[in-house]
């Protein structure tokens, strides 16, 4: 609350001054002045604050990769509509720990997707595999497609139908063979 | 011009098509929302439980594997401090353990020793013991995602049940303790 105070009548010291030229004793510095300082100091300290913490990715990038490229494979089950490299679940950090572990022990990809899959199931995978309980998931789309084309091809077809129907009175034929006959006087009547 | 017979029957098709579609998706989706996608059918059942060595919470000198449990149909449940469904279903796996049907541990998920010391003094100590994972890799062993969890192992030591989310007092009564009772049966004959 002093703090405050004192900040405001920094503040109408500032202004005083720029109103009165200077009659009025001020602070040696401008308050813009002062948080400009303010300011520099701590982009200044900021560098050195946070320098350590990108370090452990940094150690191996082409382990980090691998890790990067499975764990984008695999879903989170804590947060279900993301993978393990979105999600900041602790599960998703603990497994992506695992994955680095075991990519450092020598495990393959294959070998990874193996260890999710005992322990979570297909439903880890964000390409489930093709079988017979996922038959509908990956034919439904061609399915929906053929439903799709030959509901086209019915109405399509249909309408070709409705239209190739001779829709001219016997009147209007006359006139349309007039004018393809050339006699253009009979149009404009 | 279509003819004024086929009139009523072809603006009726035009309603009764899409309204039939449309209802054959609302009940498709009906069905879907009373699904719970958190309830992932686990790989494990039927399957041998994962072995593990880990200190016990209140004798961290001791320790426990479950190669000590063969022969005993029990219950695992997945617990920590931390968890606000366990103090949910913390009553009813009181209700089991008092029961006295087959023993009871806890698996301490990733919690503080001195929190989970004072949660059990707190609300009840209703397991056998409570085994320490700390960094919850027998978690990610077990296929844990969502704490509280539940297993029940047989006398071979597979395990035949597993509870994601607190256990109810109806799936209590329905499924853990007639699975248990006709486990415990199975092998006496």
């Amino acid at each position: 609350m002093k703090d405050d105070l004192n900040l405001a009548s920094w503040r109408r010291f500032d202004s005083l001054r720029t109103g009165l030229g200077g009659s009025i004793p001020v602070p040696p510095l401008s308050w813009r002045a002062w948080r400009l300082v303010f300011l520099l100091v701590v982009f200044a300290l900021t560098p050195a604050a946070f320098a350590g913490e990108a370090k452990p990715a940094a150690d191996d990038p082409a382990l980090e990769a691998r890790v990067n490229a499975l764990a984008e494979e695999l879903r989170c089950l804590v947060c279900q509509n993301q993978t393990l490299a979105d999600s900041n679940a602790p599960l998703a950090v603990d497994l992506r720990n695992q994955i680095r572990e075991r990519l450092q022990q020598g495990a393959s990809e294959g070998d990874i997707i193996g260890f999710m899959v005992e322990r979570y199931g297909d439903f880890v995978l964000y390409r489930p595999p093709f079988k017979a309980t996922t038959l509908l998931l990956w034919a439904g789309p061609v399915l929906l497609m053929i439903a799709g084309l030959a509901g086209l091809y019915y109405r399509v077809a249909r309408r070709r139908r409705e239209v190739a129907k001779p829709e001219l009175s016997g009147e209007e034929r006359a006139r349309a063979a007039a004018l393809l006959s050339g006699k253009a006087d009979v149009d404009k009547r | 011009m279509p003819d004024a017979a086929s009139q009523p029957t072809r603006s009726m098709m035009r309603f009764a098509l899409p309204l039939g579609v449309f209802a054959a998706l609302v009940v498709l989706l009906g069905v879907g929302l009373s699904l719970n996608p958190r309830e992932v059918p686990s790989p494990l059942i039927g399957k041998p439980a994962p072995p593990f060595e880990l200190p016990l919470l209140h004798q961290p000198e001791k320790s426990f594997s479950p190669r000590e449990m063969q022969g005993k149909v029990w219950v695992l449940n997945v617990w920590a401090s931390w968890c606000a469904a366990c103090r949910e279903e913390h009553p009813v796996l009181a209700d089991f353990a008092r029961s006295g049907l087959t023993p009871l541990y806890g698996l301490n998920y990733k919690d503080q020793r001195n929190d989970a010391i004072a949660w059990l003094k707190r609300f009840g100590d209703p397991y056998a013991a409570s085994i320490v994972d700390v960094e919850g890799r027998v978690g990610i062993d077990y296929g844990v995602y969502g704490v509280p969890e539940t297993y029940v192992i047989d006398k071979q030591g597979v395990i035949r049940y597993k509870r994601i989310g607190p256990v109810t007092p109806a799936i209590l009564k329905e499924k853990i303790v007639p699975l248990v009772a006709e486990l415990n049966r199975g092998c006496e004959g």
